[in-house]
């Protein structure tokens, strides 16, 4: 990778993180509000983001548009007959999401902001996909 | 200027934001974005007893991801430090009654100092929340394929089903954690 990619991923990853920041959703308190439905910003964040993804990648795909090396951008699609592993994998996430009321990214945008204990659950993340990929061929998918 | 930076985003600012990540990400060599998968290549990156899944080659595939992920701690310090909210958060009055019902009673700041601190490790309630959390975070994730910004932003974005499925099983897991367990856990 060129210096320059480095450097794009390194912004958009920057405005991203911000971007979490400045929406709340990194917020503990924001996630236990999601979980008891007490208000619409975090279905209002969600909902608008897949909104905005959905019509731009209908652009992108009708539009034939071509990637940096010249090949059409294709988005491999995911398996759905896999209902148990989405399920059961889902459940398991969206417990500890819940227990945590932080998810991979803002995780990382925390630990950026300061909250220095989140090393705990990223590190306790880590481990978690370490189990999955050491258990993955006993586990219903 | 800067006080639109300071302040809060409301979700219809934030929202469509955080989608255009998708495209952005496409249009840069077709990247999926998707959050989680970095914790399978920092996995690989070290990959102690050899475990099949994690044996790819993660430096190709993940290192653009990787630098993402290092921005997102970068774009953490200047939204959460240099241009810090002075105002704590507008949450629901109902969350916040529900809250202090569970015990908790101070609610500055992005997370609860009460459970989030290196002193709350000491605690029941505070390795259960940090350290279980976070391992049924990564743990899941990993199982279901995705986390938010892989299904329930980037699948969905892609109107795909597996994904659909995967944030109805995020919801029934985070709703029994708020509903049955979290009561459990901070009595």
């Amino acid at each position: 990778m060129k210096f320059s990619e480095y450097l794009k991923f390194l912004i958009y990853g920057t405005l991203f993180g911000f971007v979490l920041m400045k929406s709340e959703v990194v917020s503990w308190f924001r996630i236990q509000e999601m979980f008891r439905f007490d208000s619409f910003h975090m279905y209002g964040v969600i909902g608008t983001a897949v909104l905005v993804g959905i019509i731009s990648i209908q652009i992108i795909k009708r539009s034939n548009v071509k990637g940096p090396d010249g090949n059409p951008i294709t988005i491999p699609p995911k398996d759905p007959s896999q209902v148990k592993r989405y399920i059961l994998g889902g459940s398991v996430f969206g417990l500890g999401w819940a227990l945590l009321g932080a998810c991979p990214g803002p995780m990382f945008a925390l630990l950026g902001s300061g909250v220095s204990v989140i090393l705990v659950p990223i590190l306790a993340a880590i481990a978690g996909t370490y189990t999955y990929g050491a258990l993955r061929t006993k586990l219903p998918h | 200027m800067f006080e639109f930076l300071t302040q809060p985003w409301p979700w219809y600012v934030a929202g469509p934001l955080i989608g255009l990540t998708v495209p952005l990400l496409l249009l840069s060599g077709g990247k999926m974005f998707g959050v989680s998968a970095n914790l399978r290549h920092i996995c690989a990156s070290c990959n102690i007893g050899n475990v099949e899944f994690f044996n790819y080659d993660w430096k190709s595939a993940g290192r653009w991801n990787l630098t993402f992920l290092a921005g997102s701690v970068l774009g953490g310090l200047l939204g959460g430090v240099v241009f810090a909210n002075p105002e704590p958060i507008q949450l629901a009055a109902s969350t916040i009654s529900d809250l202090q019902e569970l015990g908790l009673t101070n609610f500055e700041g992005f997370v609860p100092a009460e459970l989030f601190s290196w002193s709350a490790l000491g605690t029941g309630t505070g390795l259960l929340v940090l350290v279980v959390g976070g391992f049924l975070v990564g743990f899941g994730a990993r199982y279901a394929g995705g986390c938010t910004s892989g299904h329930a932003i980037s699948g969905l974005s892609d109107l795909q089903l597996g994904s659909l499925i995967a944030v109805i099983g995020f919801f029934i897991g985070g709703l029994l954690m708020t509903y049955l367990l979290y009561p459990i856990i901070l009595s």
